[in-house]
């Protein structure tokens, strides 16, 4: 079935396997490789995409219902290959080992800190329970995200 | 379209479904995507009696349906933000897993389960006769759940369950117990230690009567005997019919409801002497 989404502000369209889920859609028919294949079962949020604005997991939306609607992928965070300030702050804080979290991460990041510009810590490990780090121990994490937090408010 | 298509798998926030297609373990003839019926995310309150769509998320209910403390409990509890975005209460019947933690809370509100088909219009059925079995329902082929229904309780209540971290837990065990001032009764309902969810009925006439024996009813100063919650821990936890499985033991899964069930109640008592749900 021919499936057509507006990913990232632009219209996109490809045929796919009706049973195919966004993930797959975003990864295997348009190449968008950012959002990561990892539990397919929305564990690890490494596939985190926005779908008409809610954070989710690509993995756990069926390619058909993002029909007709809007995705936002890590892809649209960058603007003409410069890092997005979140992006900067998992860099120098250390915050990225293997790597393969990071863009969900990143994009559940960006979507807390467009909610909530001075997110409490609690507030922080709430917003990031769906995504899993099997590397870093969370801690960098945690620091990369208040000097995102911080840089985005003005601060330095 | 679902008496057309019977075969049809309906398919809403997919947090359940997604995953059966994920791992090959399930390949419909056709799915039907619900998330575009506008009618099922809807909910609404009218004559003492609250409405709640099948496809309202656990998002949507933490942030529109404050005043329904059980339920956004249970609603906070599920998942991620990520699961909470997609996942629906209609998911957690169709899907009918004891673990599902919307469904103590409807229990313990003693919802009615509202279908519909095409044929035979409209149906309620009581949240103990839709849910027959572990991931079983009484729904027919060609209907579809349209939403859960039941009397506004006026009381505190709470929804608490065990699991092995603060977040993406399945339950071990999971308690929702409701304070209804009104008929003067708590309602205590079980997730994940039994075949579907379980009401601790004993458990639940001898607090109502221990409180109208001693006049708490009437006066909310009045405290309840710590002897008087062990018991009632004791009965709730016998109440339960927990199986050994990866997640727990049955024995431990008992103890459990032992500490949820005190906990609950002392949270509940504390809170009608403080009435802030008035």
């Amino acid at each position: 079935m021919v499936v057509r989404t507006r990913v990232n502000g632009e219209w996109r369209e490809a045929d796919v396997w009706p049973g195919a889920s966004l993930l797959t859609f975003l990864r295997d028919s348009l190449g968008l490789y950012g959002s990561k294949n990892a539990c397919e079962q929305g564990e690890c949020g490494s596939c985190s995409v926005w779908l008409d604005g809610a954070l989710v997991c690509g993995c756990l939306v069926l390619a058909a219902q993002a029909h007709e609607r809007e995705v936002r992928t890590i892809e649209g965070l960058t603007d003409a290959g410069r890092l997005n300030p979140i992006q900067e702050a998992f860099v120098e804080a250390g915050a990225v080992q293997c790597g393969f979290c990071t863009p969900g991460f990143v994009v559940a990041v960006a979507d807390l800190l467009e909610k909530e510009a001075s997110p409490s810590p609690a507030t922080v490990r709430e917003a990031l329970s769906g995504n899993i780090c099997r590397c870093t121990g969370y801690a960098k994490i945690l620091d990369a995200v208040n000097l995102a937090a911080t840089r985005m408010r003005g601060g330095t | 379209m679902k008496a057309e298509r019977p075969e049809a798998i309906p398919l809403a926030g997919g947090t359940d479904l997604m995953v059966e297609l994920n791992f090959g373990r399930l390949r419909p003839a056709a799915l039907m995507d619900l998330t575009r019926v506008t009618e099922l995310t809807l909910h609404r309150q009218e004559n003492g009696h609250v409405f709640l769509g099948a496809g309202v998320t656990y998002a949507a209910i933490v942030n529109e349906l404050a005043g329904f403390t059980p339920l956004v409990q249970a609603s906070r509890s599920v998942g991620s933000p990520q699961i909470r975005h997609r996942g629906t209460v209609g998911g957690n019947l169709g899907t009918a897993s004891p673990a599902g933690d919307a469904l103590p809370v409807l229990a313990a509100y003693d919802a009615d389960v509202v279908l519909r088909s095409q044929a035979r219009g409209e149906r309620s059925l009581p949240w103990q006769a839709f849910l027959t079995g572990p991931k079983k329902t009484a729904i027919a082929p060609d209907e579809l759940i349209i939403g859960a229904r039941w009397s506004r309780v006026s009381g505190p209540g709470s929804f608490s369950k065990i699991g092995t971290r603060n977040a993406m837990v399945i339950a071990v065990a999971g308690l929702c117990l409701v304070i209804d001032e009104d008929h003067r009764r708590v309602k205590v309902a079980l997730g994940s230690v039994g075949p579907t969810i379980i009401r601790a009925t004993q458990a639940e006439e001898q607090i109502a009567s221990a409180m109208s024996n001693s006049g708490a009813w009437q006066d909310r100063s009045i405290t309840i005997p710590d002897p008087v919650i062990e018991q009632f821990a004791e009965l709730v936890a016998s109440a339960a019919r927990p199986l050994d499985d990866v997640r727990g033991t049955a024995a431990y899964r008992r103890h459990g409801c032992r500490v949820l069930a005190r906990r609950a109640l002392r949270w509940t008592l504390e809170e009608r002497r403080l009435p802030t749900w008035l």
